[in-house]
């Protein structure tokens, strides 16, 4: 037994060391997400985001020289599979991952991160959260270790209300939205924000239906009929949106859709059969259209090279707020990189400033609510081959997109 | 009130035609040859997906006849290749080789369309809405789903309990080994049924792709419902997977469309208990759970009544 615990004592740090010199060669940026199952439409296509932009990086040279390379691991959107991909990660000496189909996975691997962290000083791991939207994870639960680049759900919704707010003709809200922590929360913050900033408007409707299980929304549209609403307000994603508004174009229900993920694969797609022109909404912080000129150029580019649109305007900002963090550091040590981003501020990819919001590691960033239909010369791109596309409806600036955190962070 | 009753009527029916459009074929199969078949859903998907590619190449209407055709030979090879060598380990072996059959079908879809949805429009001769009640509109296309789904529910009928084939499908259903001992060409004939059954799969799949959405995912959601609306209507029998899947339709579409609680029937609870799982229970809407109740029924039914609403066997 001893012999074995003294050879154990011997090989397990020449693995560690094996490994680590492995990976001083290139950066890898672990990616954790669906890439099978029902989720794995989504996590492709941001895979293939986040490879574009490395090879664009590499392109330029790498990061402090080094090359950039993402290496995919397949979580199938389920917390606990995440946490055995992310331990493989770290494992293989991966230093960073990247995660943002689902915010229990995210929830999962913030808490994996902050506990790895502190049992293995010396191998710090940064989990940069490029789409988990849900509000705890910057605010309850927010760790030193996790940096969120999307908005969360609760900005999103102090945004949408914000613009809101200056439009007298929506009376009548009617809210749906999936039954799980995420729609829970867009539920909840709509009814709250709704009647602080627009008192005199009716919540007529607020129903929660379960997740991706609806073959048929009908009866769901027969109801938002019947309550006589001018507007819907839901953050359904995936099919639970394509579905709903394919019900609501064949019964002719006619009200306007704010929306946060309609533009998501298939929805586009489901808008042009249902022939909604320039009635279905979607807030995000970046639409293909924005007119921003280097924004025009980086659409093209993304297009030509991978056949899709860039549905994550945001993988870009973190990528280059990555290296620029990096190289501000001068090095890739997690530790200094996660210190320089702290505060960081750049130039968002479709224009404006962009700050990592250092008490809570959110980026705050102007956020735009566009609506989908026919387009104009001044709007180049369309969506899924359909012809129709994005155009800017609002741009909603920084500080009115932006809300308290009660984040009480840990630092190292 | 009118309105949500006959609007809620209409979407009920509406859904349950397609429930029985997907279904028939596993009840046929089932009655016919035993075989609870997982892999029914997959044909089902496999139908939409032919039916996409060749509405892309042909137009939907040649699609619609050429689709099920296709999946059809698929399932005839799958019965001929597949089932009948497993047929003599039993019927575990058997449902083995439709629930990896499931698997190997999804995955080899994503491997030739991918995992996005298909752009599959319905087409435009029925791109209208049929007719408009309380303002509501009824698009053309759903009455066509409602005429296809009666008009297979009525041939099938008729050629069980009025030809020589339903004839042995009853036999069958009654006297399983009396019908192979009376010297029918036993493989063919369940070869034959086999092949009928995944048709009615893509026939389903081909009308219901522009409906619904066309994703390699599409299987694995309406999947366990057809398996609740045969138990329910009694495995093996026609008449009965027709009034469960109308049932289950019309359960559901009511469900969503009630909005009481149990806090609305009886008052919200003492706040001095505080939120605690009792709470939850408590404020849940009828409406919420609609999409569980089919499931309810299915235990339900189980538990009283194992043959089903119309069954005459007890497996």
């Amino acid at each position: 037994m001893r012999r074995f615990l003294t050879a154990a004592a011997v090989a397990l740090p020449m693995l560690g060391f094996g490994a680590g010199a492995m990976a001083q060669e290139t950066v890898k940026i672990g990616y954790i997400d669906p890439l099978s199952g029902g989720g794995a439409s989504v996590g492709e296509v941001g895979l293939k985001t986040f490879q574009y932009l490395a090879d664009q990086i590499n392109a330029d040279g790498g990061i402090l020289g080094k090359k950039v390379e993402i290496v995919p691991f397949d979580n199938k959107t389920n917390p606990q599979e995440s946490l055995i991909q992310a331990q493989k990660a770290a494992d293989a000496g991966i230093r960073y991952i990247t995660q943002g189909n689902g915010s229990a996975v995210a929830a999962a691997l913030s808490g994996f991160v902050t506990k790895h962290n502190s049992r293995n000083p010396g191998k710090e791991m940064l989990y940069l959260n490029y789409a988990a939207v849900d509000p705890v994870l910057t605010n309850a639960k927010c760790s030193y270790w996790h940096f969120r680049w999307d908005a969360n759900s609760d900005i999103k919704m102090e945004a949408l209300t914000n613009y809101i707010k200056g439009v007298p003709s929506i009376k009548k809200v009617y809210l749906i939205n999936q039954d799980y922590s995420f729609g829970q929360s867009v539920r909840s913050e709509a009814r709250k924000m709704l009647a602080a900033k627009r008192p005199d408007i009716k919540i007529v409707g607020d129903e929660l239906h379960p997740l991706l299980k609806i073959t048929d929304f009908s009866p769901y549209i027969a109801k938002i009929k019947a309550s006589g609403a001018d507007s819907v307000v839901t953050g359904n994603w995936g099919q639970d949106i394509a579905l709903l508004l394919k019900a609501a174009a064949d019964a002719g229900l006619k009200v306007n859709w704010y929306t946060y993920y309609s533009g998501g694969a298939g929805g586009p797609t489901a808008i042009k059969q249902a022939g909604l022109d320039h009635q279905v909404f979607q807030i995000t912080e970046g639409i293909p259209n924005a007119g921003h000129k280097s924004a025009v150029d980086f659409e093209k580019a993304f297009r030509e090279k991978t056949h899709l649109s860039l549905w994550y305007p945001r993988a870009v900002n973190q990528m280059r707020m990555f290296k620029a963090a990096a190289e501000k550091a001068k090095s890739l040590d997690p530790v200094k990189v996660a210190a320089a981003l702290e505060g960081m501020e750049i130039e968002v990819l479709d224009g404006g400033k962009g700050t990592m919001r250092k008490d809570d590691h959110q980026f705050l960033q102007p956020i735009y609510i566009s609506s989908f239909g026919s387009l104009t010369d001044k709007e180049p791109f369309d969506e899924e081959g359909t012809g129709w596309g994005w155009k800017l409806v609002a741009k909603i600036d920084t500080a009115q997109a932006t809300l308290p955190t009660t984040c009480k962070m840990k630092r190292p | 009130m009118l309105e949500l009753i006959v609007i809620s009527t209409l979407n009920g029916v509406l859904f349950g035609m397609l429930l029985f459009l997907l279904s028939s074929g596993l009840t046929v199969i089932f009655s016919m040859m035993g075989v609870l078949n997982f892999a029914h859903a997959s044909f089902y998907m496999l139908g939409a997906f032919f039916g996409y590619q060749l509405t892309k190449w042909i137009g939907f209407w040649p699609a619609l006849i050429f689709a099920p055709l296709l999946v059809s030979l698929i399932g005839m090879a799958v019965e001929r290749y597949g089932l009948r060598q497993t047929h003599k380990h039993g019927h575990v072996a058997e449902l083995l080789l439709t629930f990896g059959l499931a698997f190997a079908i999804e995955q080899v879809v994503q491997m030739i369309w991918g995992k996005l949805p298909m752009d599959y429009r319905v087409p435009a001769i029925l791109d209208f809405p049929a007719f408009t009640i309380f303002s509501t509109n009824y698009p053309a296309y759903k009455m066509f789903m409602l005429l296809i789904s009666v008009a297979i529910f009525i041939a099938l009928l008729v050629t069980l309990k009025r030809t020589r084939v339903g004839l042995i499908v009853q036999a069958a259903l009654t006297h399983p080994n009396m019908v192979a001992h009376l010297g029918h060409n036993v493989g063919r004939v369940f070869m034959l049924v086999f092949g009928v059954g995944t048709a009615l799969a893509a026939v389903a799949g081909v009308i219901a792709g522009p409906a619904l959405v066309t994703q390699s995912d599409m299987a694995a959601l309406l999947g366990p419902i057809l398996f609740v609306v045969i138990v329910v209507g009694g495995l093996g029998s026609l008449p009965g997977a027709f009034v469960a899947s109308l049932l289950i339709g019309l359960i559901q579409t009511f469900a969503v469309s009630m909005n009481g609680s149990l806090a609305s029937l009886f008052g919200p609870l003492d706040p001095s208990i505080g939120p605690s799982l009792l709470t939850d229970i408590w404020n849940v809407t009828i409406a919420q759970i609609a999409p569980i109740l089919p499931y309810v029924l299915l235990v339900l039914v189980l538990i009283v009544r194992p043959m089903g609403l119309m069954g005459t066997r007890e497996s």
